[in-house]
């Protein structure tokens, strides 16, 4: 069984704005602004807080304000969502350029973007749109990792898609295409468990297969969603990864079974439509902590009767 | 390989999946790309068709999120059919979707079923200018005495640097009082105003406030905004408004936050 790995939280050197709060073991929540009222009330939080990049890439106002305060007092993931590292066209450099500079002034422990593009020519489509899976993307998606790495000074975690649609021209398999990502450009590995549900419903595999032949001693966090119900042509259930409602049992089951592959990773509940009160956010994060809670004593354990 | 084998390869990456996945997303006339499928022999159109409504729907809930009050006069189904146009024929061009809706008051004033609602673009346009000083950088604004220390003879050369958040929105209908009535969430009675309003958009520290500019304020501001000494911007405010107020228009500007320094005797 691997360490427990993930990446080191920023030194606190002298040049630091905020403590290097650590992130390991922890879950977390998506911060949505209207809950920053309840939070302060609240005061410090057991969890994380991750934010979506584009969100603060204005120059100022109340989203910074924010931020700074909720990381004063919590780790915090630093989330992009429109690098387009899976696109065929070149990283836009003005784009790279304001997330670098959100990573030096906020220091986030965990810095994550997707294996997905969302612009083509000057269009931005705001939604994570898929990519085949053969040597020559390969080679592309790498070259944008490496290229966002260096950027920022530091790794990222890459995160695997949701999809509703396959490329006959694929060659590799998903699992097969992130591992050698991984393997090339040295990054880790987000594990949306809720991602890797909806895509083996969508497309007829096993979720436990395509857990088997992902890279889970790449994983530094975990995300886990709700998802929405629709159905294919063929009248068959199509699961949409839609963010809009607590996470599904069956990917709670899952969510369990890798916590005790890879043991307690960081974990992000993610919300992002149809947004709950604050204490309904809160308490599906709490359900994941008990999980991570129980499988942390297994670890410790574990690792007494190694050592001795 | 051969450099000119490179290049094909290189083109082919570049013109692939992305080319052929992306010309129907916001085109429903369009059939379901070539480059998908389903798994298993299966089709792919209803599957290609989620990628259609989550970039069509976001889209429009980007808009929606810019133009709440635009949004509450117009109702829900009516903001959502006027929003789709839209994001059809103008879909952002940059992933910062604060950035977006620039064009769509513009887009409003020409939309053939908002002709009965001539105001309804310049309600709009005070919304994009509230989420364009919402986002606008920090600066400390002018404090209330800032004129205290400038020599009466120099008043009238006085340079003012305009905060970052500050914007003006003329109007020739009661858009203040309009998107006043429709921002928040109470209920409101019948809108009396009818005579055309200017509106001033300042956030000083953290609250974007919108207010309803005096005659020959407007003018005013836009001089002293593009750099104008303070005489030259009186002058042309009372040429436009003959009841133009020059301490009441600069006591107004200083509690609102509208500029962030000032010049004088250079
Ligand atoms: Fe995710």
């Amino acid at each position: 069984m691997n360490d427990l790995v993930t990446y080191r939280a920023t030194p606190a050197s002298a040049t630091s704005r905020f403590p290097a709060h650590p992130i390991a073991g922890l879950a977390g929540t998506s911060f949505k602004h209207e809950h920053l009222p309840a939070i302060l009330d609240e005061g410090k939080q057991e969890g994380f807080f991750e934010v979506h990049a584009e969100n603060y890439m204005g120059a100022g106002g109340p989203p910074h304000d924010a931020l700074t305060r909720i990381r004063r007092d919590h780790p915090v993931s630093l989330h992009g969502v429109c690098m387009s590292i899976g696109g065929p066209q070149p990283i836009d450099k003005t784009h790279l350029a304001r997330f670098k500079a959100l990573v030096d002034r906020y220091e986030p422990t965990l810095v994550s973007e997707h294996l997905a593009w969302s612009t083509h020519d000057t269009t931005f489509f705001n939604d994570l749109l898929p990519l085949p899976y053969t040597q020559a993307t390969l080679a592309r998606v790498a070259d944008h990792i490496d290229e966002v790495q260096v950027a920022i000074g530091r790794p990222i975690l890459l995160e695997n898609p949701s999809t509703y649609v396959v490329f006959p021209e694929s060659t590799m398999s998903e699992t097969g295409f992130i591992r050698e990502i991984a393997r090339r450009t040295g990054c880790g590995l987000l594990l949306d468990v809720s991602n890797v549900f909806v895509s083996a419903t969508n497309h007829g595999y096993s979720p436990l297969a395509y857990l088997a032949a992902f890279p889970l001693d790449q994983v530094g966090e975990i995300h886990l969603a709700g998802h929405a119900r629709q159905t294919d042509d063929e009248g068959d259930l199509l699961l949409i990864d839609s963010h809009d409602g607590p996470v599904a049992d069956a990917v709670w089951k899952l969510y369990d079974l890798v916590i005790g592959r890879c043991g307690p990773m960081p974990t992000l509940i993610e919300w992002d439509s149809d947004i709950p009160d604050w204490p309904v956010l809160r308490a599906e994060a709490a359900a994941a902590q008990a999980i991570l809670d129980r499988h942390a004593r297994t670890f410790t354990q574990e690792k007494i009767r190694a050592s001795r | 390989m051969l450099p000119a084998e490179l290049r094909e390869l290189d083109r082919s990456v570049q013109s692939s999946y992305a080319e052929s996945f992306a010309p129907a997303l916001l085109d429903p006339g369009r059939v379901t790309p070539a480059a998908v499928a389903g798994p298993h022999g299966k089709a792919a159109t209803k599957r290609y068709n989620v990628y259609r409504n989550n970039v069509t729907a976001s889209l429009i809930n980007a808009l929606a999120a810019v133009f709440p009050a635009t949004q509450r006069i117009t109702g829900t189904d009516f903001f959502r059919a006027m929003a789709r146009f839209h994001v059809r024929a103008t879909p952002p061009v940059s992933p910062l979707l604060f950035e977006y809706g620039r064009d769509f008051p513009d887009f409003i004033e020409r939309y053939e079923y908002a002709q009965s609602l001539p105001w309804l673009a310049d309600v709009a346009r005070i919304e994009r200018a509230w989420l364009d000083a919402y986002h606008a950088a920090d600066a400390e604004p002018l404090a209330p005495q800032a004129f205290a220390p400038i020599p009466p003879e120099h008043l009238g050369n006085t340079i003012l640097l305009p905060h970052p958040a500050m914007r003006i929105v003329r109007s020739r209908y009661p858009a203040v009082t309009i998107f006043s009535a429709n921002r928040g969430r109470d209920p409101f009675g019948q809108i009396e105003a009818a005579d055309p309003e200017d509106a001033l958009v300042t956030r000083p520290k953290l609250e974007v406030v919108v207010r309803h500019l005096p005659p020959g304020g407007a003018v005013f501001l836009t001089h002293l905004m593009s750099g104008e000494p303070l005489g030259a911007a009186a002058s042309a405010a009372l040429a436009d408004s003959p009841s133009f107020d020059l301490p009441a228009n600069i006591a107004g500007i200083l509690a609102a936050g509208a500029f962030s320094d000032v010049k004088f005797g250079g």
